[in-house]
């Protein structure tokens, strides 16, 4: 299967260590991976202030770029949602809008690895003690685990990879679910509460023991590594594909 | 906007750290205690699915509904009011307190009359009202509004609220204990249950196909003022509609399991005409909810039941209080009512979030509550309400993110958010590193190492 690689801009720009481990797995199992060089952003960033209007051209880039692939997958459940959702063409013929196509074959790298290639065994090992950071837009938008205010049988992809990793020592939290305040915009525009947010996530994690911090959003992961080096604290951040892909 | 928008009055509430813990926990623990209480339900999500679809029918037949409620009503001789806004509301009320020359009333809780400023607007015609909800009286002797809608004085600890019985009613000076206290309101209020002639309820459901309505307290402070009142006057949104009284059931199961984590509020009270010698009147008012019902991105708003399981769950309205929304209703869903009712003075709630749908998943009637906070955060741009500096940086950053060559030109990596995200730029005016510590910035971005290892 010919699979186009999506990666965000931030983590282009600033966690290439990312990209690389998401590459290596999907290679590992057997995935024809390209990726399409004149990617950029999948335009979350302004369609959450308010300006979904401006991202035609990031659409219109995404589509040029996406549209020939059996598959697209992307380490972020926040982009890969906003593609989902938001993805359309410019003319609005929603039959022929290849857009649509797209929003139906565009996966989140856990929700790849655990329903399309059906990963039942990993080759890695992390011999640490690892909190897990449910993103709200993964979790919530995309289902990659039971949400905690539902009334439903549980079930966590995240969490089921995660233990296919020798070693591992997965920590419990006292809220397992809640945001991390990043949000976007949210983390410079409602800056006290978003701080916040934050430290509070961090500190559920610090006071369950946690050496390192996980998840599949590397922007909450990105807020979170902010507070932790801010409190001087030598817990780090790893995406779960670094994990997954690790070997130590 | 308010002279203050909601990040500014959240920054002011977040200066003290150990009370916004204080308040974060105590509503995480309602939070908790209704998760345990929907566990205890095994249809929980189909009553919920069942609520949702029973306002569905209701807000696609709402004026076949309202007028068969003024016909049952009526018949059951109560008199129906209809107020077209708050104004309009306001002076209805007032005329019936006039008519009967009435210059003091108790009134349990009712955010309808909160919405509509009714308090103030009766105190500059020189009449007292007495809020007789606990709540609500300590912030009405505080002087302050609701925080909550369910909880109204969640914002206030046990201290404060002996200072103000000290200062109100003449409890001795530092006795926090609750029981007391709430012996002294007990004493105080009952003086006014008995001395004043009107009483102003709220209304939790009224029922088409009876002409009843249902009020839902713990204290029975409505059932006190309305029994021993001659005027009972019940104020409620034209949303408060159910079509028969067996979904009744539906609604109470939900209500207080959501917003407290008990089966049923202590007293569910029917009202359904008056006594002998009593006059009842119902006061429906629209003050905007028609303009909402015609928006269809939002129409689904109008089947909240005000159980604010929405607040308790928000991790912004834990953090930043209810009084940082400037509103009557707040928390996610005041974030997606009252742009309709200001656009412009509430332009800044609907970005009061991180759009984590917490609140749509604990919703007793599935409103869809961060999707159409996203929805608002596009009109309230579209219709122009964003500030000058945010609309010229979305702008840049869509030319260069719709323009690969203008972002890899932007040099090497990290460059471009060197440049333009606020989380890169090292110095005290950057809101980013205020309270966080800024990404390291690699030797090469990812489409570069991709150009040299794979291509």
């Amino acid at each position: 299967m010919r699979v186009g690689l999506f990666i965000p801009c931030y983590v282009d720009q600033l966690y290439p260590q990312v990209a690389i481990a998401t590459l290596n797995l999907l290679e590992k199992y057997g995935c024809d991976v390209d990726y399409p060089a004149d990617q950029t952003c999948c335009g979350q960033p302004m369609a959450n202030s308010g300006f979904e209007h401006l991202t035609q051209g990031c659409n219109d880039l995404f589509i040029k770029n996406f549209a020939g692939y059996d598959y697209i997958v992307c380490p972020s459940g926040s982009c890969t949602l906003h593609i989902k959702d938001h993805l359309h063409g410019s003319h609005g013929q929603e039959a022929a809008d290849p857009a649509m196509g797209i929003r139906k074959k565009i996966y989140e790298l856990v929700e790849f690895l655990t329903d399309i290639l059906k990963v039942e065994n990993i080759e890695a090992s992390f011999p640490h003690k690892v909190g897990l950071h449910q993103s709200c837009h993964g979790q919530r938008g995309l289902k990659l685990a039971q949400m905690s205010e539902l009334m439903a049988p549980p079930f966590s992809k995240p969490e089921k990879l995660l233990k296919m990793v020798k070693g591992i020592q997965l920590i419990d939290l006292a809220r397992k679910d809640e945001c991390c305040g990043f949000g976007g915009t949210f983390c410079v525009a409602e800056e006290a509460v978003s701080v916040k947010m934050g430290k509070d996530r961090v500190a559920d994690h610090l006071h369950h023991g946690a050496e390192y911090i996980t998840g599949a959003d590397m922007s909450c992961l990105m807020h979170m590594e902010g507070i932790l080096r801010r409190q001087k604290s030598t817990v780090q951040v790893k995406h779960i594909a670094e994990i997954l892909d690790s070997k130590e | 906007m308010s002279k203050q928008d909601h990040a500014a009055l959240a920054d002011e509430f977040n200066k003290d750290e150990p009370r916004v813990d204080w308040h974060d926990k105590t509503l995480w623990f309602v939070r908790e205690k209704r998760d345990k209480a929907a566990q205890k339900v095994p249809e929980w999500e189909w009553l919920r699915d069942t609520a949702s679809k029973i306002k569905d029918n209701v807000l696609s037949n709402l004026s076949e509904y309202l007028t068969l409620f003024e016909e049952q009503a009526t018949r059951n001789g109560i008199v129906v009011h209809w107020a077209a806004d708050a104004k309009e509301h306001n002076e209805i009320v007032y005329g019936l307190l006039q008519r009967h020359k009435i210059d003091m009333m108790v009134k349990s809780k009712s955010m309808l009359t909160e919405e509509c400023h009714l308090n103030e607007f009766l105190k500059e015609k020189g009449l007292d009202v007495v809020d007789t909800d606990l709540g609500e009286r300590v912030v009405q002797l505080a002087g302050e509004p609701p925080s909550h809608i369910v909880l109204p004085c969640i914002h206030k600890k046990k201290e404060e609220i002996g200072e103000i019985f000290h200062e109100h009613l003449g409890t001795p000076a530092g006795n926090a204990d609750p029981q007391f206290l709430t012996h002294a309101a007990r004493l105080h209020l009952r003086e006014k249950f008995l001395t004043r002639r009107a009483a102003l309820t709220g209304v939790n459901f009224a029922i088409a196909e009876t002409g009843e309505f249902v009020v839902c307290t713990n204290e029975g402070n409505a059932d006190m003022g309305a029994h021993l009142a001659e005027i009972h006057i019940a104020c409620m949104g034209i949303e408060k509609l159910i079509p028969q009284r067996k979904h009744l059931g539906v609604f109470l199961r939900l209500l207080t399991r959501s917003a407290t984590g008990q089966p049923i509020t202590t007293y569910s009270s029917h009202f359904k005409r008056p006594r002998p010698g009593q006059e009842m009147h119902i006061v429906i008012v629209d003050n905007g909810r028609s303009i909402q019902l015609g928006r269809k991105d939002f129409r689904n708003s109008l089947k909240c039941i005000r159980c604010a399981a929405c607040f308790n769950t928000c991790p912004v309205y834990r953090r930043s209080g209810g009084h940082s929304y400037h509103t009557a209703v707040a928390g996610p869903i005041g974030s997606i009512l009252s742009p309709n009712l200001d656009m412009k003075q509430y332009s800044d709630l609907p970005f009061a979030s991180t759009l984590c749908g917490s609140c749509s998943n604990v919703c007793p009637v599935k409103i869809d509550i961060h999707e159409q906070l996203y929805r608002w955060r596009q009109v309230i741009v579209q219709e122009g309400y964003a500030p000058a500096g945010k609309k010229l940086a979305m702008k840049t950053m869509n030319w260069v993110l719709s323009n690969p060559s203008v972002y890899h030109t932007a040099g090497k990596a990290g460059r471009f958010f060197m440049l333009n995200a606020p989380f890169t730029v090292n110095n005290r005016l950057n809101p980013w590193w205020k309270g966080r510590d800024m990404p390291e910035v690699p030797k090469e971005s990812f489409g570069q190492w991709y150009k040299k290892n794979r291509k």
